[in-house]
């Protein structure tokens, strides 16, 4: 794997829309910091815009680059080595290269404005958000032949958490406000990885006032640092789940 | 070398490879031809393990190739339309492959001295021309001493000195008693370099003869030639 992983990532580091990603995570961060008196109202800047600019980045890039380099793995496919080996060694190198783009881009100005324990905090959920959705546009690409149909579902898939999920707990929570669903909204709130890297760190930030609904009730039952265990558990299990789906596909596609 | 005995694919309801049976001996060279859709392609990819047959058995030297990859060593592939990560230079290209093939020591440096793949080692995939990346394809594919070569296209988008440079080195390694199979559309390319000759049509094997043979049958000259002659006859 390690013999294609070099390349891979280098290739991807060097895409020009990699580097003008980091550019622009860069200009948004130090921009945000430094038009905010208050390193905390800054960070929430900082926060939203990463949670919206990173999932997008993420799934739409890797599923373009999947798409695009059909002929590439199927020239890898002809040498002697396993599809899975392939297949994990372009996750990783994308997942590489998108952290790498986002801790230069982001986490640097994060270090120097916020406090050190929010900024890693941010660093890592961020990190792992970028996995998670590099993960999710290798489950879609592999769903579809067809790049124009992958991408759409991509997007939706990321309209779905960036934006509409949070609104459909809501609508959930106020129709049965008569009831006690709180535990049920919690458990909610783990299917979406975009609701629970927003959690993580408003946790950290104790500014419950920006809380989305969800966050709300999470406090309560996650302040802990069980919830902080519980929660990054539920990243890696929205990370490997859809990227074993979509490898064992592939062992079995006709490229 | 390679058996192919009873495959079939399909896509849906379009059958790709019909219960088709093959066989190809060390020292051939064979020109696979055939119209567009006949599943020329998918028979190349069978082989190469890119796409997994339905039924049948695919043996290489004795050993069925979908429980083991290390046949893969064996081969030198080249495909029709080669399309390389945008960022990496050829240099890479090349390491990355020689990589994968780390056992293979010696290599064939013949077609990479007269490409003259070694001034362009820093240029990046992306600003080839496709005459280029189809230089840089067939190198690969010549590259490990491979038993068996598949040329899938190997002279379209190459210029004529290029090509002849190329068909010099397939008729070296038919010399040395390799393995090549060649698909291309056009025929009088493949003149004075094949064989044999399969004929593919809907997924099955219409023919599969030696070129002696089909000039004595037909009483034509030329690959084409014969082959239309056939074609026509089958038709009356």
């Amino acid at each position: 794997m390690n013999r294609i992983l070099k390349y891979v990532a280098l290739d991807i580091f060097k895409n020009r829309i990699v580097i003008a990603y980091m550019v622009m995570l860069a200009l948004f961060s130090w921009s945000a910091f430094s038009l905010e008196d208050n390193a905390t109202k800054g960070t929430l800047t900082v926060l939203n815009i990463l949670l919206l600019a990173v999932p997008l980045m993420s799934v739409l890039f890797a599923a373009i680059y999947v798409y695009n380099s059909s002929e590439f793995i199927e020239l890898l496919v002809s040498q002697p080595i396993g599809r899975s080996k392939i297949w994990i060694a372009l996750f990783t190198g994308l997942s590489l290269a998108l952290v790498l783009a986002y801790i230069v881009g982001a986490g640097i100005p994060l270090l120097v404005f916020a406090d050190t324990g929010t900024a890693i905090m941010m660093i890592v959920s961020g990190s792992l958000l970028t996995i998670i959705f590099v993960a999710v546009a290798f489950l879609c690409s592999i769903l579809t032949r067809d790049k124009a149909r992958g991408i759409g579902i991509s997007i939706m898939v990321w309209l779905y958490f960036a934006l509409l999920f949070d609104g459909l707990v809501l609508f959930l929570f106020f129709q049965f406000a008569d009831y006690p669903i709180e535990k049920i909204v919690v458990g909610l709130s783990a299917l979406s990885p975009v609701d629970m890297c927003r959690i993580l760190v408003l946790l950290r930030l104790d500014v419950s006032a920006m809380l989305g609904m969800t966050g709300a009730i999470f406090k309560d039952n996650f302040g802990s640092s069980w919830g902080l265990l519980l929660s990054f558990g539920m990243m890696m299990v929205w990370i490997i789940i859809p990227f074993v789906i979509s490898l064992r596909k592939f062992m079995k596609k006709d490229l | 070398m390679i058996e192919i005995k009873n495959i079939s694919k399909r896509f849906g309801r379009f059958t790709a490879l019909d219960r088709l049976n093959i066989s190809m001996a060390p020292g051939e060279c064979i020109a696979l031809i055939g119209p567009n859709g006949c599943g020329k392609t998918t028979l190349i990819k069978s082989i190469l393990g890119m796409v997994l047959p339905q039924e049948g058995s695919i043996r290489f030297d004795g050993k069925e190739i979908s429980r083991d990859i290390s046949y893969r060593r064996q081969i030198g592939y080249m495909p029709q339309i080669g399309r390389y990560p945008e960022n990496m230079t050829i240099g890479q290209v090349i390491e990355m492959i020689k990589n994968i093939r780390s056992d293979q020591t010696e290599l064939d440096l013949d077609l990479y001295r007269k490409f003259e793949i070694e001034k362009m080692l820093h240029k990046k995939m992306r600003t080839l021309s496709g005459g280029t990346t189809q230089k840089v394809s067939a190198t690969l594919a010549f590259m490990f001493h491979s038993k068996v070569l598949i040329l899938d296209e190997p002279t379209a988008g190459l210029d004529p000195v290029a090509s002849e440079i190329l068909k010099e080195k397939i008729n070296e390694a038919k010399r040395e008693g390799r393995l090549v199979l060649i698909t291309s559309h056009l025929l009088s390319e493949l003149e004075g370099i094949v064989s044999e000759v399969i004929f593919m049509q809907e997924g099955k094997v219409i023919l599969h003869k030696s070129v002696e043979d089909l000039r004595r049958h037909t009483g034509q000259e030329t690959i084409a030639k014969s082959i239309v002659h056939l074609l026509k006859a089958e038709a009356v």
